[in-house]
């Protein structure tokens, strides 16, 4: 069978099965719709919040950046998992405890308000549309390279798969989906990986191999990292070319952000228990980090390979791998020298993305429109080729390629029905039924959860075939603004008795505000200002949601401290959430 | 236990908070300090083909973030055993 055909039928396999598990596991009631009935195993918790966390940009991108930052790539690798850590000890079993369904729920009644509520709600669907966005068009976008169908087909087909499964099956369809996406998606990512470690170095285990010897030279890895980059004036591999200050800041603001994403923090409103909501946190971290560790020796792996292939190559001999991601349109030379050799350095080659001519040069490359930079490399390599053409780059089988394709799917897929089921909730849940509707019936609550998921799926649609310019430019706003709003405000929650409601809407509008007024000045109103020279203190936009969060802290324990406590139902409340079982010291009043 | 139910839960709330504070300052460290302020320090020392420093953020603060969690369960069970105040 030639790798089309393949594509084609792992990909139709894995929808089949997404869409039989949906059918099996549709949802009745608004608590299996919302919550599942609080009924998943914490193993199975655990995979399927890796598979909600680990969108297609950790799945087909990840591994690409680091491969070009380096060091400065560790801030995702450590900021998008020690996040887990903070939920587990901090927020997850006191919020299974409280019990509820949602985040503006635990919000609404802790700070017994309304407004608050309210501004809960804004910040949850602003954070989930920002963040659903770039996830369908990966879904267009593995499509249209491996489908060979246009990106808005692919966006229409994702659309519909997800329409199925997440307005039928709620959170319960939606979860062992999400369990049957994480085999997919670590499967596609492991196989290509391992081999590619057993070709550079010989060992199996990619994060082993990543500090082995490199076959054949007396190196390691690293050190030959470190050693040609350098040559060619990249730096070392090792060495970051941020602060030390901005990767703190943005490595805490992912952290924290993490945290208090609401699609993560939803599913630990789903174990049976608070000791499952804890043991959930351990294994969703665990099945993260068997990704998270293995993307670092891939990146490593890649680059090693990259370097080897192309450094002053003869364009004509160059392996057949290097056309064909050219013909694609993710590779592109200019031979600036017209010598027939590639020649590679930092830098970008040429001005803008590759806008190929149709005609070919004399070695046989794709003439390009792009008019050179002063720099001396020729070589434009996109970033996500790094995990895409691993299985050429190994020479591995067509049925690898397939699951990278479908793993790719699943990547995105799973993230993105993990984010519309929150806004759907969001909709029908604390906006009807807890504010403006408070009468209304079961049945139709369900129903408005299913329109809600149904509307919010076909405007992610569009978002993903007419991308706004700014879909790349706010990923830091997801995170920014949850780390500046949600964790601080849960946090306080559940170790202050004394925080009360104008403490919490006063810290929650000082971080909302400073987070989003430092992002958007630096990326849309005066983007040419956006360098480290012109930030405050240094923090670059994606790390200053750490600074919006330590605002948030103190402007809500001032006013706290001016205003009256909590009433004492709220006290008892925090005193319950507290612990594992009955009402705590509440009960003895 | 001869401790009346509420004076259990502060005991408890109390252990709980002195053993999550160990538990961040490690957390902390692993990644903030090994693999963030003190990378450069940590470099100078080869750790099976790393630099100490970039094998901190790039593997070893997500392996000790995992045990950490892990460590936390276990913990947290046996305290909420010994205040009586475990789940049935």
């Amino acid at each position: 069978m030639d790798t089309q055909t393949l594509i084609y039928l792992f990909v139709g396999a894995t929808f089949a099965l997404y869409i039989g598990i949906a059918i099996w596991s549709r949802a009745g009631s608004t608590s299996e719709y919302y919550v599942a009935s609080k009924g998943i195993h914490p193993i199975a918790n655990g995979m399927a919040t890796g598979a909600d966390w680990m969108s297609a940009a950790s799945f087909i991108s990840m591994a690409g950046i680091i491969a070009f930052a380096g060091y400065d790539g560790s801030v995702y690798l450590m900021g998008w998992t020690g996040g887990y850590v903070l939920l587990a000890m901090c927020l997850a079993p006191y919020l299974r405890k409280f019990g509820k369904f949602t985040v503006p729920d635990f919000v609404g009644e802790r700070y017994y308000s309304q407004t608050a509520r309210v501004v809960a709600v804004i910040c949850v669907i602003f954070i989930s549309f920002t963040y659903v966005a770039g996830q369908m068009r990966g879904v267009g976008i593995v499509f249209s390279r491996y489908l060979e169908v246009d990106i808005a087909t692919g966006v229409i087909i994702g659309m519909a798969i997800v329409f199925f499964y997440a307005v039928l099956g709620g959170m319960k369809g939606i979860t062992y989906t999400q369990v049957a996406q994480y085999c997919v998606m670590m499967f596609a990512y492991m196989v290509p990986a391992i081999y590619i470690s057993i070709m550079i170095t010989g060992n199996p285990i990619p994060q082993l191999g990543f500090g082995s010897e490199v076959i054949g030279t007396g190196q390691s890895v690293i050190e030959r990292l470190d050693g040609i980059g350098a040559e060619l004036g990249f730096g070392a591999y090792t060495d970051g070319s941020k602060s030390t200050i901005d990767v703190f800041f943005i490595t805490m603001a992912l952290m924290v952000g993490t945290a208090g994403l609401p699609h993560v923090i939803v599913r630990f409103f789903t174990t049976p228990t608070v000791r499952d909501a804890r043991k959930s946190a351990g294994y969703a971290l665990f099945f993260i980090a068997i990704l998270y560790t293995t993307a670092p020796a891939v990146a490593a792996f890649a680059r090693t390979n990259l370097l080897n292939t192309v450094v002053d190559a003869q364009y004509e001999q160059v392996p057949e791998w290097l056309s064909t991601w050219e013909n694609a349109g993710l590779i592109a030379w200019q031979d600036k020298n017209n010598d027939g050799v590639i020649q590679y350095g930092p830098g970008a080659p040429f001005v803008g993305n590759p806008t190929f001519t149709g005609e070919r040069g004399v070695s046989g490359e794709r003439l390009l429109s792009n008019a050179p930079t002063d720099a001396a490399t020729e070589l434009y390599v996109d970033r996500d080729i790094m995990v895409l053409a691993n299985p050429e780059i190994a020479g591995l089988p067509g049925w690898v390629i397939a699951l990278i394709a479908a793993g790719g799917l699943a990547a995105a897929l799973s993230t993105a029905a993990g984010l519309l089921l929150v806004i759907s909730t969001s909709v029908s849940h604390d906006l009807l039924k807890s504010n403006m509707a408070p009468n209304i019936s079961e049945k139709n609550e369900l129903l408005a959860a299913r329109v809600a998921a149904g509307v919010a799926v076909a405007i992610a649609g569009l978002f993903g075939i007419y991308p706004p310019g700014f879909v790349a430019q706010v990923v830091a706003f997801a995170f920014g603004l949850a780390a500046a709003s949600f964790f601080p405000v849960i946090v306080m929650g559940i170790f202050s008795k004394k925080m009360n409601k104008e403490g919490a809407i006063a810290g929650m509008l000082v971080g909302l505000t400073f987070t989003f007024s430092y992002i958007v000045f630096f990326k849309f109103i005066s983007p040419e200002l956006n360098t480290a020279e012109h930030w405050w203190l240094g923090v670059s936009p994606e790390g200053i949601g750490t600074l919006g969060m330590v605002f948030n802290f103190i402007a809500a324990v001032t006013v706290a401290s001016f205003t009256k406590a909590p009433p004492e139902h709220i006290q008892h409340m925090i005193e319950d959430i507290r612990v594992p079982r009955g009402a705590g010291a509440a009960i003895d009043h | 236990m001869s401790l009346s139910k509420e004076d259990a839960a502060r005991a408890y709330w109390r252990e709980n908070l002195r053993f999550m504070m160990i538990l961040l300052v490690i957390w902390f460290s692993v990644s903030f300090g090994a693999g963030i302020l003190f990378v450069d320090l940590l470099n100078n020392i080869q750790f099976f083909g790393f630099p100490l420093g970039f094998w901190f953020a790039q593997q070893g603060a997500i392996y000790a973030f995992v045990v950490l969690i892990f460590v936390y369960v276990w913990k947290m069970n046996k305290l909420d055993r010994k205040y009586d105040l475990h789940e049935e």
